[in-house]
């Protein structure tokens, strides 16, 4: 900086003086750099840029000059305001991002903690597994078919083709709805499976009829590890013209695929049902070991007891008496349809080694599976 | 049936190396049910030989009888020298021809055999009962004792047959032929491509006038009856090894030589046998139904009334069998070797309806190997083939001599014929076969076939259930091969997705658990205890009840009408278990009586029913509408680092009520009750509106202390019933609300009601009263206490306001303020607080 020049200006104002204006701000600026908070930060920032601060002082004084001094004397202030100012920025920035920083760590948790406060509920997995089915067929334009569990026995039987005398409709094998005068029969009975629905479905609609039927069946057993007298059953009943065993089998196996990954095979067994014709049981490769436990005592497989397949249910071709009950020309129409039990494939699914854990509404074992399976 | 390999190759000349596997694995494949190949005398390794005794020295001073033995078995020890051997068992005698194990052999399961030193004595090996060796219990739990004829030293392996392979298959209710060695080996046969060696083609005699006289009352349940008779049987004579072991393996239990001859008649062949005493008949066999009352005692020794349905076989004095069921014991055939022994026997091979035979084993809870043959269909051309090998084997293993006369009744019946397209099969199953294909498997099967596109079939008399052109198809597709089908998948027309019903129910499944609530999938039984429990009252409708039958459990004879039992008992268990903190749901239909329920008229299924008689089944069904329920106890809401829990309360069981009908669209409106099972002052009837009417949908609340303790419930338990049905009938379609970017305005107002009033009467009132400028209201506060004075309440509202076009003044959001509290003062008494 230039020494003043004295000759110019005859009033001189001490406070005006070049080494002055320095001073104060070279106090300001160490005082600014002092300051270890904003608390005194704020105080530095009042002593040394407030009005009654030096620099504020002298540059009051700059109107007392005589004119030709007053833009030298302007000048120099305003540098040293201007540095001052900025300076006291700077610290400002800077003890403010310490205190966010002091701040945000004093703030910190354990995000560890747990929080149970209202513990999670869940769906039983026999619901989110029969809709998981539901949703498949759903999506290839099958709509879902509801009945009553307490139906009429044409219904459950004679219309399905099962005979009088068929063993299915003993008392050993079927729960029988008493009728209001005890000694009659009262030809109704808790569905032994859910074929009644499709009967009620093919009485109701016209051809083509592709649906799903999921629901609660019963039958006389007992309860054990293997056996419930009610479990679950999804149905499916397709009536079009022209469909084959063929077409069944290329159902069933998009569905494998669907609830259980690609490339899985299905077989289809020949068997017998009074309501399918021709009947077979079906079964999938097993989806642990696909297989490769048959025969091999070295790779036992748990989830199908090393058979290599896993028996999923029965199905067939709609027998054309099924159809003329319901009021169908079989001329014209066939149809196929297919069904299992829910609680088995929950088993081996997921590996659920006692059905009575899906009877007696633990918690422990139905939270697990959440809201969707 | 369980089919022995070794008797399988009888008829079948199935390839020298193939395994019980294998052929099960054909047999699988054409369609028959194979279980499971039992492996007879897996691990069995020799030396098992025919021995001699020689001496019996009975040892003392044991526990148990115990006999030191010498045996001769020949050269099968080395030396020749008599073996000496500790045995437990005591029927046989020196003399006796009996079956040795020498040390070094290995008996099933592991057993290996070594010198051993026991009860003082060393034994070189075992004599042998018939269970050690794996021929199935004989019930006598004695040694083998064998036929004299037999040189100690030869090798019972063979002799007694004990390696071998047995098929055990389960027969589908269509197969009854399979219930035979001969519709087996068929199978077989077809699977492999083989000619069949078919065991009833035998030389049948005429039948002539000279036979035992039989009388057929009832031709209709007895379509066929044929009696031959064979006299001179050696009482003393005894089933061969053979035939035996072929019983045993097949998993009867040998018991006399003509019994085991019927027997094993009937497993080759498949048509049930019955053999009389001559002696012990009165006059001529008869078949007819029996008279209501009349008695008849079965060879089980039990004593039986029939039934006017039954069909007996009779003589003289009655009933002397359960026709195609059982025998009676007053003609059995005595055993042999007793001195009463029968020389004289009848042998019976009828042919009998499968209905009243179903009937009757049902009804008598008597079902025997006959029952379930002729339940199935039994070949009727197989009947006098099955007499003739009768007295075949009669003749040749008990000495007897076979009668010249042939009694044989048959009611005329013609052979089954259908006509089918040629092409059937392939429209069927989606695979072009082709009409040679086609033609040759049904041949195959025993039918007869003539015709080109039509084909006239005429199916084989051991095949009753090939009745329709689908069950031909099925013959030509599983020979074919299920596992050759092609895979292809039908184009349903787009669907309509789920109906409203259906995302109901999935979204209040949803809702619930989403507010913590756990599914339980409960039984739907109950009885008149839950019912009490509950607390109804006398004539509670939830008392009326649909009934069982033959209910699972006594106690619980009937169908729920209430879900709420069920989650108690879900509830308790969970409790019990050392689960506190529950919260319970369950959705599922209850079953609630009309009052009006008929019996259904019988209806025909060789057409559609009428629209009227669909109505007369349904009819005949109780209302079944799908409800929610919930239950819960202990904690709603747990203590923890961030504070305090809060037990679960009857706030909670309603607003599970809210949950539910906010799914359905539904607006839910609460009122105070009194009804059992809750609370009586914790208890609110739950209404929707539908078609501007209020319809009770539900309960919920605090449940009464005295159910809390009949059901054995934590306390204050609180549950939640409501009816989806009726929700869903409530819900509406949602109009978007018009939003207000004007200012709100907030007023707060303090009501002050007696204790009785409902707060949902204030809010009421004071949403009328506010117009339409009230955005909405909460109440925030209720407060009681002695500055309020007794039997008083204060209800805090924060009421907001706002207009749809401007932003309100002041006075526009008092004067709205004022007319809610003036309607809240009218109506309900109440005062302004602080006014």
């Amino acid at each position: 900086m230039s020494a003043p020049n004295k000759s110019y200006d005859p009033v001189e104002v001490e406070a005006l003086k070049p080494e002055e204006i320095e001073r104060m701000r070279d106090e300001a600026l160490a005082a600014f750099a002092a300051a270890g908070d904003l608390e005194a930060l704020h105080e530095a920032k009042i002593a040394h840029t407030g009005p009654t601060s030096p620099l504020s002082l002298a540059n009051r004084e700059i109107g007392a000059l005589p004119p030709q001094a007053k833009a030298e004397a302007g000048k120099r202030v305003g540098m040293a305001r201007g540095a001052v100012s900025k300076a006291l920025a700077v610290r400002q920035t800077e003890l403010e991002a310490e205190r966010d920083a002091r701040v945000l760590v004093e703030e910190a948790v354990d995000v560890t903690l747990p929080y149970d406060r209202v513990p999670a509920g869940a769906r039983h997995p026999l619901t989110t597994l029969s809709e998981r089915i539901e949703d498949v067929f759903v999506a290839m334009g099958y709509e879902v078919a509801e009945g009553p569990e307490v139906e009429a026995e044409w219904f459950n039987f004679d219309a399905l083709n099962i005979a009088k005398d068929h063993p299915a409709r003993a008392m050993q094998d079927t729960l029988f709805v008493q009728a209001p005068d005890k000694r009659a029969e009262s030809e109704v009975v808790l569905r032994t499976h859910t074929s009644p629905v499709q009967v009620r479905t093919m009485l109701d609609r016209e051809p083509p009829i592709y649906v799903i039927c999921p629901g609660r069946v019963y039958r006389m057993d007992e309860l054990d590890a293997t056996h419930t007298p009610v479990f679950t059953q999804v149905e499916l009943l397709a009536i079009d013209e022209g469909l084959t065993m063929a077409d069944l089998k290329g159902t069933i196996e998009h569905m494998v695929g669907a609830l259980f990954g690609e490339g899985l095979t299905t077989r289809l067994r020949p068997n017998y049902f009074p309501f399918t014709e021709p009947s077979a049981e079906l079964d999938m490769q097993c989806y642990v070991c696909r297989g490769a436990s048959a025969g091999d005592p070295e790779r036992p497989c748990r989830t199908c007891s090393s058979e290599g397949w896993i028996e999923l249910g029965g199905c067939g071709m709609v027998n054309p008496r099924v159809l003329i009950a319901a009021g169908i020309d079989p001329e014209k129409y066939s149809g196929f349809a297919f069904g299992f039990g829910i609680e088995r494939l929950l088993m081996f699914r997921h590996n659920v080694e006692d059905m009575r854990d899906m009877v007696e509404g633990d918690v422990r074992f139905t939270r697990p599976f959440g809201m969707e399976i | 049936m369980r089919a022995p390999l070794s008797w399988l190759r009888e008829y079948v000349d199935l390839p020298a190396g193939e395994t019980g596997r294998d052929v099960q694995a054909k047999l699988i494949a054409a369609g028959l049910e194979v279980e499971r190949v039992e492996q007879l005398g897996g691990g069995l390794k020799g030396p098992l030989v025919v021995g001699k005794v020689l001496t019996i020295e009975e040892l003392e001073g044991f526990r148990k009888p115990i006999r030191f033995c010498t045996v001769d078995v020949g050269t099968a020890n080395g030396t020749g020298e008599p073996q000496e051997i500790v045995c437990g068992a005591r029927n046989f005698s020196v003399g006796d021809k009996v079956v040795v194990v020498l040390p070094g052999a290995v008996l099933p399961g592991d057993f290996a055999i070594a010198a051993r030193k026991t009860y003082g004595k060393v034994s070189h090996g075992m004599i042998c009962s018939g269970e050690e060796l794996g021929m199935g219990d004989d019930g006598t739990h004695g040694i083998i004792v064998l036929p004299q004829e037999y040189e100690p030293g030869t090798d019972a392996i063979e002799l007694l047959q004990l390696v071998d392979e047995v098929l055990d298959i389960a027969v589908t209710p269509d197969r009854g032929y399979c219930l035979s060695m001969r519709g087996i080996a068929r199978e077989a046969a077809i699977a492999y491509g083989l000619p069949l060696r078919d065991p009833a083609l035998l030389d049948v005699p005429a039948p002539n006038a000279q036979g035992y006289p039989v009388q057929i009352g009832d031709p209709a349940g007895c379509s066929r009856f044929t009696a031959r008779t064979v006299t001179g049987i050696d009482t003393e004579a005894r089933s061969p090894i053979w035939l035996q072991r072929r019983l045993q393996k097949a998993g009867m239990r040998p018991v006399s030589l003509t019994v085991d001859i019927t027997n094993y008649v009937m497993l080759e062949l498949g048509q049930p046998l019955h053999a009389y005493d001559r002696s012990r008949l009165d006059g001529p066999i008869g078949v007819r139904r029996a008279e209501p009352g009349e008695k008849l005692t079965t060879l089980d020794g039990t004593t039986r009334v029939l039934d006017a349905e039954d069909l007996v076989i009779t003589d003289n004095r009655g009933p002397i069998g359960l026709a195609g069921v059982m025998g009676g014991a007053d003609t059995e055939i005595a055993d042999h070797g007793a001195a009463q022994g029968s020389t004289e026997v009848v042998v019976e091979a009828a042919h009998f309806d499968p209905v009243p035979i179903a009937r009757s084993a049902r009804r008598h809870k008597l079902t025997s190997e006959a029952s379930k043959r002729f339940e199935r269909g039994v070949d009727p051309q197989a009947a006098s083939a099955a007499a003739q090998r009768t007295v075949d084997l009669l003749v040749l293993l008990a000495g007897g001599t076979a009668e010249a006369g042939v009694t044989e009744i048959s009611a005329p019946g013609a052979p089954h014929t259908l006509t089918i397209r040629a092409d059937h099969p392939d429209r069927v199953a989606g695979v072009a076969y082709g009409r040679e294909t086609v033609v040759r498997r049904l041949q195959e099967v025993g039918c007869d076939v003539y015709g080109q596109d039509e084909l006239i079939v005429t199916v084989p008399s051991w095949r009753p259930d090939l009745t329709d052109p689908n069950d031909l198809a099925e013959e030509v597709i599983r020979l074919e091969g299920y596992e050759n089908l092609p895979a292809t998948l039908p184009q349903p027309p787009a669907g309509r997705g789920l109906t409203v019903r259906q995302r109901l129910h999935r979204r209040v499944g949803r809702a619930l658990a989403g507010a913590g609530y756990v599914e339980a999938l409960n039984y739907p039984f109950f009885g008149e205890q839950a019912l009490d429990h509950l607390g109804l009252e006398a004539d509670d409708p939830r008392r009326s009840v649909v009934r069982l039958a033959n209910p699972l459990s006594d106690t619980e004879p009937a169908l729920r009408t209430t879900m709420l039992p069920g989650l108690f008992a879900a509830l308790r268990r969970n409790h019990g278990r050392g689960e506190h903190d529950l919260a319970l749901f369950e959705t599922g239909l209850v079953f609630l009586p009309t009052g009006k329920e008929t019996t259904p008229a019988r209806l025909p299924i060789d057409r559609r029913p009428t629209d009227e008689e669909i109505a007369s089944l349904n009819a005949a069904l109780p209302r079944q509408p799908r409800r929610a329920a919930v239950v819960l106890a202990g904690a709603r809401e747990q203590a923890g680092w961030w504070g305090k829990g809060r037990p679960a309360d009857w706030a909670d069981a309603v607003e599970a009520g809210r949950t539910v009908a906010r799914e359905a669209g539904a607006e839910l409106i609460v009122r105070q009750d009194q009804a059992a099972p809750f609370h009586p002052g914790r208890c609110a009837a739950l209404f929707v509106r539908v078609d501007g009417q209020e319809v009770r949908v539900g309960g919920a609340g605090e449940l009464h202390p005295r159910v809390v303790k009949a059901f054995g419930l934590p306390e204050r338990t609180c549950a939640m019933e409501i009816e989806l049905d009726l929700l869903e009938r409530a819900g509406t379609v949602v109009e978007a609300p018009h939003v207000s970017s004007f200012p709100v305005a907030t007023q707060d107002v303090a009501l002050v009601v007696d204790s009785s009033v409902a707060a949902a009467d204030v809010e009421a009132a004071l949403r009328a009263g506010a117009g339409e400028l009230l955005e909405s209201l909460r109440l925030f506060d209720v407060f009681t206490g002695e500055q309020l004075g007794e039997g008083k309440k204060s209800l805090a509202y924060a009421l907001r306001f706002r207009a749809a076009d401007r932003t309100l003044t002041a006075d526009e959001a008092s004067a709205a303020r004022d007319a809610a509290v003036a309607a809240a003062v009218e109506r309900t008494g109440a005062v302004l607080r602080g006014a």
